[in-house]
């Protein structure tokens, strides 16, 4: 019992340090402490980097999606109305987590890799020794490009897994393009898009928060970052999975029509 | 003026500091020895304020950092230089761009004078002609004139230095303590080297702290430490691990 509740504490303190450093990262922002240059780096590494990673997982998540809703559909003929269900779930939901995923696997491991390593190697001691906040150069940036590269990666995978839904529903499978279309402009609208890129925008900033907070929080030596790196992965992966469930009853209201 | 005021810290159990007090003097140049593990970092990182300590003060300039939260001893860190005893380079940044990093943050300086900065300061550590080169193409015994460098750049009042000659051969090493020497009497700094290496502690300290078990345990001149019979600092000096050798006490 004592173990439970000794992990219990020790994860809300976790929360409770991380929602400090949040809290720090936006008094520097609101301190205009976030250099351009630093955010343009940061994007180019989160953002640009991970695009090839998006675009596969997007393409294929779309791709697959037609193809099971098809053979489903074909047997109740409602093969037209395929693309309507790859469209809303490409925007609303699958978008935005597999995005997300994605980015907490590649991006999340490197924030987590580098600030850890850093961290071991007194690089970030240095850095406070140069009268350079930690949050100004280290979390404000990464938090900043996460933010705003995953709603804009969100989008990249939800157009390609779109678009590679309708080539396998129209040209594989020889589904009406026109009846097709049709079904997928009545059953989508723009608050499905909308709420999919909000989530996004949340899932950035909690993957760059869990992994800056992961890294620096690391402890000693190669065991320390390693560790560090594998959390930081794993509890973006499951925040985003969680925080999912309660965004999408949030947007549900936010953009209900 | 750097003022120690009875420090105390532990790390769980273990205590490291137990109760350190001493005074700097603006332009002194001071040396903390001690055997591994007693605390002499860890004290080192108390007067920058990395470390915050359980009880006592750390007086710098009539400032006392214990209450100050970490903006504000980015103010003060102002004061100081350190160089790490890894030397502590950004991996991902290249030599001018490692020793620029405050005066670029600053953004105070023109490009130009940024980069002659930079070339100055190489000159001064003995590595012209080293602006694009990374840190891991860099030795041991240079990647800590670049940290010095770095450390130096912006004419800081205080020098701090962890350990500056461990891990490099003797020649290297007497270079280092060469470098600072030179350092400190060119921009006329504060100098603290926390170090076990004797032949340094000789060459750069005008005066000796020595700790054991987290206490001051001496203080004095190289020449008054070097010649004292006192049993636990001859054994240090000297390099002596067994009381019963034949030099012991000679």
């Amino acid at each position: 019992m004592s173990i439970v509740v000794r992990r219990f504490n020790d994860g809300l303190l976790t929360l409770g340090e991380m929602a400090i450093l949040l809290w720090e990262a936006l008094g520097s922002l609101a301190r205009r402490r976030l250099k351009f240059g630093d955010l343009v780096y940061q994007l180019y590494h989160i953002g640009v980097k991970s695009q090839s990673v998006v675009l596969i997982t997007g393409a294929f998540t779309g791709m697959v999606l037609a193809a099971q809703t098809y053979l489903q559909f074909h047997k109740v003929r409602m093969d037209t109305a395929t693309m309507a269900v790859v469209s809303v779930s490409m925007l609303s939901q699958l978008g935005p987590v597999l995005t997300g995923l994605m980015v907490a696997g590649r991006v999340g491991a490197s924030i987590a890799a580098e600030l850890g390593t850093m961290k071991v190697t007194e690089q970030i001691d240095a850095l406070r020794t140069l009268a350079t906040h930690p949050v100004d150069y280290l979390v404000l940036p990464r938090l900043a490009a996460g933010t705003i590269a995953l709603p804009l990666l969100t989008a990249e995978a939800m157009a390609i897994g779109i678009g590679a839904g309708y080539y396998t529903t129209t040209v594989l499978l020889g589904v009406d393009p026109a009846y097709t279309w049709e079904w997928v402009l009545k059953y989508t609208v723009p608050n499905h898009m909308y709420g999919g890129l909000f989530k996004a925008t949340v899932f950035g900033a909690l993957i760059a928060i869990i992994a800056c907070y992961k890294g620096l929080h690391c402890g000693e030596g190669a065991e320390g970052v390693g560790r560090a790196t594998t959390e930081a992965v794993v509890i973006a992966s499951i925040s985003i999975l969680i925080s999912n469930f309660f965004l999408t009853l949030l947007v549900g209201r936010l953009f209900a029509p | 003026m750097i003022e120690v005021k009875d420090l105390k810290k532990s790390f769980g159990a273990q205590k490291v500091l137990d109760g350190i007090s001493f005074k700097i003097e603006p332009g002194d140049s001071v040396v903390i020895i001690g055997g591994s593990g007693c605390g002499k970092s860890v004290l080192l990182k108390h007067l920058i304020g990395l470390i915050r300590p359980d009880s006592g003060e750390v007086i710098i300039d009539d400032e006392h950092l214990n209450a100050f939260d970490e903006r504000r001893l980015l103010e003060v860190r102002r004061k100081f230089g350190m160089l790490f005893q890894s030397a502590a380079l950004f991996d991902s940044l290249n030599v001018a761009e490692n020793i620029s990093f405050v005066l670029r943050r600053e953004r105070q300086l023109s490009e130009k004078e940024i980069d002659q900065r930079v070339e100055e300061v190489l000159e001064m550590v003995e590595l012209p002609g080293t602006q694009k080169k990374k840190p891991s193409e860099l030795s041991g015994g240079m990647r800590k004139r670049v940290g010095l460098a770095r450390a130096i750049i912006y004419k800081p009042e205080i020098l701090l230095y962890d350990e500056p000659t461990t891990g490099l051969d003797p020649v290297v090493s007497d270079s280092i303590d060469q470098l600072i020497i030179r350092v400190r009497e060119q921009l006329k700094i504060t100098t603290v080297v926390v170090t076990h290496d004797t032949r340094s502690m000789r060459r750069v300290g005008q005066r000796i702290l020595m700790m054991v078990k987290g206490k001051i345990y001496a203080a004095g001149p190289p020449e008054e430490i070097f010649a004292s019979k006192d049993p636990v600092i001859h054994r240090f000096v000297n390099g002596i691990s067994d009381t019963k050798e034949s030099d012991f006490l000679t």
